[in-house]
C-alpha cells in the first residue's frame, strides 16, 4: 500500500527543474533594473559628492552675488519656489478637484461635450511644458491681463501645466471609491451633493492628497515655463507678494551652470542637492500618506 | 381612508387649498414621527405599492415587460427567478435607484400609498427616505457604527430628539444592539459581514421608512448569518413592509407570505425581457403554482 502511494507521488517528487529560459529572463530583468539604478545611484553620488561643500548655511542666506560667489546662495530662489509652488497649489487644486468631481460625479459620459472635455484633458497632460509657458507669456504677462513678468505670471503656467495631472489622479482616486458606497448613500435619501461630500470626498482624499503631491513636486521640478514668464530675471532680494519679480530653483541652477568660475558650479550643485531633497521629501509623503490611509474595501 | 398626508409629504410643490405650508409640514412631521394610522390601511390586504403594467428599458433594451404587481401592508413579499428575469430592476424601481442608471427609463406606474412615485411632483429623497434599501453585498460607510445610522436622518434633515436614542433603537430592531453597544465609536469595517448587513438594515430603519427593499441581502453571508437575518426578518415584519429579491427558494419559502415569480423571455429581436409569470401566497407557489414554468423552476427542472 505505502509503495503504491509513493509510486504514484513520484512524478511530483521530481526536485526543482531548472528552466533555462526562465532563468535568462529573470537575468534580463535583474540586469535591466540594475541599469537604471546604478545610473540614478551615481548621478545622486556625484550631486551629493560636489553638492556637499556649498550645502551650508550660506545657500538657505543669501542671495546670489556676482562678486562673492563663494559664500553666495540661492535665497531668493528658494522664496520664489514657495511662493510659486503655494500659488499654483491654490490655483490647480482647487479647479482641478472641482472639474474631477464634476467629470467623475454628475456628467453624462453621453453628452458629446463631456466626451469632448474628458479627450482634451488627457490630451493637456500631453502638453509640452512649454507652450504653457508660451501661453502665459502671451496672455497673463503680456496681452489681455498684463500683469508683467511676477511669480503670480509663473503661478499661473505651472498651475495649467498640473491641472490635467490633478484631475486625472483626483477621478481616479474618486473611481476608486466603491459604487456600493454612493448607492448607499443616495438610498437612504441623500441627495447628491451630500454624497459626495460626506462619503465620496472623504474617502477619495487620501488618494487626491497623494496625487496632488506628485503634481506639485513636478511643478517644483520645472524650469522650461518659467523661463518664458520672467524667473530668469537676476534678483537678488526676496520676493514679497504675487506681483513681484522673482527667480526659481530649477531656473537658478539653469542660469549657475554656464558660469565660467568653479565657485558658481559648487552652489549649483548644492541647489541641486537641496532641490532633489525637496522632491524627495515630497514623493515620500506622498507614499506615506498612501500607504498609510489606504482603504480595503 | 384619507392618502392626503401621504400625498402631502412626497409631493414637494404648494397645495395651497390643503392647507398651505404649515399644515403641509406639520403632516410630513406626524407621517415622520410613525403616526401611520391616518394614512396606512391597516388591513393586510390593501397594499402600499403597486406596479402597473411596469415596463423598465435600459436605453433601448427592454428589460422588464408589463408587470402588475402589489405589495401588502406588512407583508413579506419575496421576488424569484433566474438570473435576468429582471426582478432586481424591478426592486430598485421601488426606490427609484434605477434612475441613477443612465438610459433607465421607466414606463406604467409604481404607487406608494396611491402616490405615482415617477410623478412630475414628487421628491425623490423623500420617495428613498421611506423606501429604505439593503443591499446585495454589505455596503457600510467608512465610518464609525453610530455615524452608519445617524447618517439617514442627519441627510434628510429628519428632527429627532436624540440622536442617540434614534441610533439605539434602529440597532435593537436589527438584533445588533447587543453585539456593537460598546463600540459605536468604532470603525463599522470592524464589524464581521453578517453585522455589516444587520448595520446596514438599522441603517434604514433609522430613517423611519415604511417599506423595506432587500437585493439577496443574505448571498454573501454564510448560513449562521443568513439565518440571522431571516429572523430578524421576520420581527421587522410586524412594523414593516419588506420585498426581497433572492435566488434562494428556500429562503423565499421561509421568511415571506406571498411570493411573485419572474423569468427571462427571449423577444424576437433575440434579447432576454424580463416577465412576471405568476405571483401568490407563498405557501401556494411552493406547493400548487398555478403555472407550468414555476413549477419546473422550483422544482429544479429549470433555471
Amino acid at each position: 500500500m505505502a509503495t503504491a502511494t509513493l509510486a504514484a507521488a513520484r512524478p511530483i517528487l521530481g526536485g526543482r527543474r531548472s528552466d533555462i529560459r526562465s532563468i535568462v529572463f529573470a537575468g534580463i530583468l535583474w540586469a535591466c533594473l540594475a541599469a537604471a539604478c546604478t545610473f540614478l545611484f551615481f548621478v545622486l553620488a556625484v550631486i551629493v559628492d560636489k553638492g556637499v561643500d556649498r550645502f551650508d548655511a550660506n545657500l538657505v542666506n543669501r542671495p546670489p552675488s556676482t562678486i562673492r560667489p563663494a559664500t553666495a546662495g540661492v535665497a531668493p530662489a528658494i522664496y520664489g519656489t514657495l511662493w510659486v509652488i503655494g500659488m499654483t497649489a491654490l490655483i490647480a487644486l482647487p479647479l482641478g478637484i472641482a472639474a474631477a468631481i464634476y467629470l467623475e460625479e454628475y456628467a453624462n459620459p453621453r453628452r458629446w461635450y463631456n466626451r469632448l472635455i474628458e479627450v482634451n484633458v488627457q490630451n493637456l497632460a500631453a502638453v509640452p511644458a512649454i507652450i504653457y509657458g508660451i501661453l502665459t507669456l502671451a496672455f497673463v504677462v503680456r496681452g489681455p491681463i498684463s500683469i508683467g513678468a511676477v511669480a503670480l505670471a509663473g503661478s499661473i503656467a505651472l498651475a495649467l501645466l498640473i491641472l490635467p495631472v490633478i484631475i486625472i489622479t483626483t477621478r481616479e482616486a474618486l473611481r476608486a471609491v466603491p459604487v456600493e458606497i454612493r448607492a448607499g448613500s443616495l438610498a437612504l435619501g441623500a441627495t447628491r451633493w451630500q454624497t459626495v461630500w460626506r462619503q465620496v470626498l472623504p474617502a477619495a482624499v487620501p488618494g487626491i492628497a497623494t496625487g496632488s503631491i506628485l503634481a506639485l513636486s513636478r511643478a517644483i521640478g520645472e524650469a522650461a515655463p518659467l523661463i518664458l514668464v520672467g524667473a530668469t530675471t537676476f534678483i537678488t532680494f526676496l520676493p514679497d507678494g504675487p506681483l513681484s519679480r522673482y527667480t526659481v530653483l530649477p531656473v537658478q541652477i539653469y542660469n549657475l551652470v554656464p558660469q565660467d568660475r568653479d565657485a558658481f558650479r559648487d552652489l549649483a550643485y548644492a541647489a541641486i542637492l537641496l532641490l532633489i531633497i525637496i522632491l524627495l521629501a515630497m514623493n515620500a509623503l506622498a507614499i506615506w500618506l498612501r500607504n498609510r490611509y489606504q482603504h480595503r474595501w | 381612508m384619507s392618502r392626503a398626508p401621504v400625498e402631502r409629504a412626497l409631493v414637494t410643490t404648494p397645495q395651497p387649498e390643503q392647507g398651505g405650508r404649515r399644515r403641509r409640514h406639520a403632516a410630513a412631521v406626524r407621517s415622520m414621527a410613525g403616526a401611520w394610522s391616518g394614512a396606512v390601511p391597516a388591513i393586510a390586504s390593501e397594499s402600499v405599492m403597486t406596479l402597473h403594467d411596469l415596463s423598465v428599458y435600459y436605453g433601448d433594451f427592454l428589460a422588464v415587460h408589463d408587470v402588475d404587481l402589489h405589495f401588502g401592508y406588512r407583508e413579506i413579499t419575496a421576488l424569484i427567478g433566474p438570473s435576468g428575469c429582471g426582478k432586481s430592476t424591478v426592486l430598485r424601481c421601488l426606490n427609484r435607484m434605477n434612475d441613477l442608471i443612465i438610459g433607465a427609463r421607466v414606463e406604467g406606474s409604481v404607487t406608494y400609498h396611491g402616490v405615482d412615485i415617477y410623478g412630475p411632483d414628487v421628491d425623490v429623497i423623500e420617495v428613498r427616505r421611506r423606501v429604505g434599501m439593503v443591499f446585495q453585498k454589505p455596503n457600510p460607510f467608512p465610518k464609525s457604527i453610530y455615524d452608519n445610522i445617524a447618517y439617514g436622518p442627519r441627510v434628510t434633515g429628519m428632527k429627532v430628539a436624540s440622536m442617540a436614542e434614534t441610533v439605539e433603537h434602529a440597532l435593537r430592531s436589527a438584533a445588533l444592539w447587543d453585539e456593537v453597544k460598546d463600540k459605536l465609536k468604532e470603525n463599522a469595517y470592524s464589524l464581521s459581514g453578517g453585522q455589516q448587513q444587520r448595520l446596514c438594515i438599522a441603517r434604514a430603519i433609522a430613517t423611519q421608512p415604511d417599506v423595506i427593499l432587500m437585493d439577496e441581502p443574505c448571498s454573501s453571508l454564510d448560513p449562521i448569518a443568513t439565518a440571522k437575518i431571516e429572523d430578524l426578518m421576520h420581527s421587522l415584519a410586524d412594523e414593516f413592509t419588506i420585498i426581497i429579491v433572492t435566488h434562494n427558494m428556500q429562503q423565499a419559502a421561509r421568511v415571506s407570505q406571498r411570493t411573485a415569480f419572474f423569468t427571462a423571455e427571449a423577444d424576437d429581436q433575440g434579447g432576454r425581457v424580463g416577465r412576471l409569470v405568476e405571483v401568490d401566497e407563498t405557501r401556494k407557489i411552493f406547493s400548487n403554482p398555478a403555472k407550468k414554468a414555476t413549477e419546473d423552476y422550483i422544482s429544479g427542472r429549470f433555471g
